[in-house]
């Protein structure tokens, strides 16, 4: 019908255009190494290594198993927060969102969570939970769960007021109207705030790696500052930096292929 | 809707019928906190199988009315009666087709039109037959694995009218249905309405701001007054509907009853 024919018209000029995108990312890409390799070599700092030096510590430590160990030490609770933080996040968003009683007990103490500085916390973690993975885990979700307890909250709250009345109009159960009309609306939101509440945790453990205990990547930053080895310490952050955007950008793609906002109004 | 069918005459139709009021709204009063009272002992009848249609200033609370019918939302004086019972909530007696569509927006075309029977736990199969049929009826075949988004305002308002033909309701209230749609697919709307109720043989309550549309339509007028809404006026224009939409635009009982109305909502413009 008339958008195949409009498809077919447009096929070539998106192709064009991405490959258009790809090339002047990787521009502004090499401009930036450029830029850091040009700065590294002046150098702005004895601290600031050129980008090929950074490079050449990143193959090291991928190759003597270092890097790979380190992430799988901080993916733990990294991962465990971020679960916990989703399940349980959702699942208070939702209630704040359907019950006055709940807004009016749990609301404020997500909005002072979001709006304080957390990181100022997390040697409080430690005092209470000691220095072993629960407190690593508390500090991802004191970080992650805020954001997504809030944007879940709002999501559920924005649902138009029209479909609700029509799913009651059309004698839906409550039930039913959480289950067939708030969380498929809310669902584009909520998802959102689970992005928002991955980045957040990402924050989350590697403060915790560099004030609780040094572990996992933690441990590399800190070890390799303090041997004054600033290749490895920036290779380690770089790769963080990277590993988190590609996270966080993969849920992206998760989020328009299976939440599909695209067929929303 | 491929058929033309004259509507039947409507007299004979509900003196068949036990009760010749389907709905009956009793001393109705609402306010809304302390300061705007939107409906003042308000009492009407609705005469089973006959296009009702509620038409006031705006603000003068048709929408409440018709919601208060629908059982949404509550009286705070009065009752509302549907076949002699009375209304303490939804029922599946009555279908509220909506001014803004209501359609959810993640499901297509035919899940929207069976999602009353996917409420009532209807097999998918079932209710996906039952949806087909009246999406051919509204005339949308071919559409039903569009999404709303893809449907343009009239189209729209035909998935929310089979929405609520499905449920096979005896009322339907209509609230401002064709507000949204350009006066063209309007006017098609309208005879397609007509048509389409004269076989499914239902009680529609209607609220609409267009004078030519409540004349055009309706068996029964009901004129409100300024907020607080009381019932100012029943007008029943008796048009021949016989001969085709063109013939009910030039008949004299319907350019009367413009008449009628504007001049007594003419009172209310500033
Ligand atoms: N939820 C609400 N809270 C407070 N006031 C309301 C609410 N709903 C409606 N009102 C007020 O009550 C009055 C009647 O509203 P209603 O929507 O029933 O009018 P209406 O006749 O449908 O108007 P319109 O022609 O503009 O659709 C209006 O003054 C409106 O502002
Ligand atoms: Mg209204």
């Amino acid at each position: 019908m008339a958008t195949s024919v409009a498809e077919a018209g447009t096929a070539r000029p998106v192709r064009t255009r991405f490959a258009n995108v790809l090339f002047w990312r990787l521009v502004s890409i090499a401009l930036v190494l450029g830029a850091w390799e040009i700065a590294g070599r002046i150098p702005v700092s004895f601290a600031f290594p050129p980008f090929s030096a950074t490079f050449a510590a990143f193959v090291g430590i991928i190759l003597d198993g270092t890097l790979p160990a380190a992430y799988l030490t901080t993916l733990q609770p990294l991962a465990t927060g971020l679960v916990v933080s989703a399940v349980f996040g959702v699942m208070f968003g939702v209630l704040m969102g359907l019950s006055r009683t709940a807004e009016w007990a749990l609301a404020p103490v997500f909005i002072v969570m979001q709006a304080a500085p957390m990181a100022a916390l997390i040697p409080l973690v430690t005092f209470v939970y000691g220095i072993g993975l629960t407190a690593k885990v508390l500090a991802v979700c004191l970080l992650a769960a805020p954001v997504i307890v809030l944007n879940t909250y709002k999501a559920v709250r924005t649902v138009s007021p029209s479909l609700l009345d029509m799913c009651r109009s059309f004698l839906g159960t409550p039930l039913q109207q959480v289950t067939k009309v708030i969380l498929p609306a809310a669902g584009p939101v909520i998802f959102a705030g689970l992005r928002l509440g991955v980045a957040a945790g990402f924050i989350g453990i590697v403060l915790a790696e560099l004030l609780i205990t040094p572990t996992g990547i933690g441990d590399i930053i800190t070890y390799s500052s303090s041997i004054a080895d600033y290749p490895t310490m920036y290779a380690t952050i770089a790769s963080l930096i990277v590993f988190a955007g590609v996270t966080v950008s993969i849920l992206q793609q998760v989020e328009t292929r299976f939440v599909r906002p695209e067929k929303r109004a | 809707m491929t058929q033309r069918l004259a509507r039947p005459p409507r007299l004979t139709l509900a003196a068949t019928t036990d009760a010749p009021n389907i709905v009956e709204v009793r001393r109705i009063s609402k306010s809304y906190g302390n300061q705007i009272e939107a409906l003042r002992d308000v009492s009407l009848a609705f005469p089973r199988g006959r296009l009702t249609t509620l038409l006031g200033p705006s603000g003068c609370g048709k929408t409440t009315l018709l919601k208060i019918i629908a059982g949404l939302i509550p009286a705070d004086a009065g009752d509302v009666y549907v076949n002699g019972r009375v209304v303490t909530g939804p029922g599946p007696e009555r279908a509220f087709v909506f001014q803004d569509f209501a359609l959810l927006p993640w499901a297509n075309v035919l899940r929207n039109v069976a999602f009353g029977l996917e409420l009532r736990g209807m097999a998918k199969d079932e209710r996906e037959a039952l949806a087909a049929k009246y999406i051919r009826d509204v005339g949308l075949a071919g559409f039903e694995k569009r999404y709303p988004h893809e449907l343009s305002g009239g189209m729209k308002q035909r998935v929310g009218l089979a929405r609520a033909l499905a449920v096979n309701a005896d009322v339907i209230l209509m609230d401002e249905p064709f507000s949204a749609v350009d006066e063209q697919t309007r006017r098609k709307f309208q005879e397609d309405l007509l048509q389409l109720l004269a076989v499914e043989r239902k009680t529609v309550i209607f609220v609409t701001h267009s004078i030519e549309e409540a004349a055009y339509l309706s068996d029964q007028i009901v004129l409100l007054t300024r907020r607080p809404g009381t019932v100012a006026k029943v007008l029943e224009p008796r048009i021949d509907r016989s001969h085709g939409p063109e013939a009910v635009r030039r008949d004299p009982a319907y350019l009367d009853a413009v008449e009628e109305i504007w001049a007594m909502l003419k009172q209310y413009l500033a």
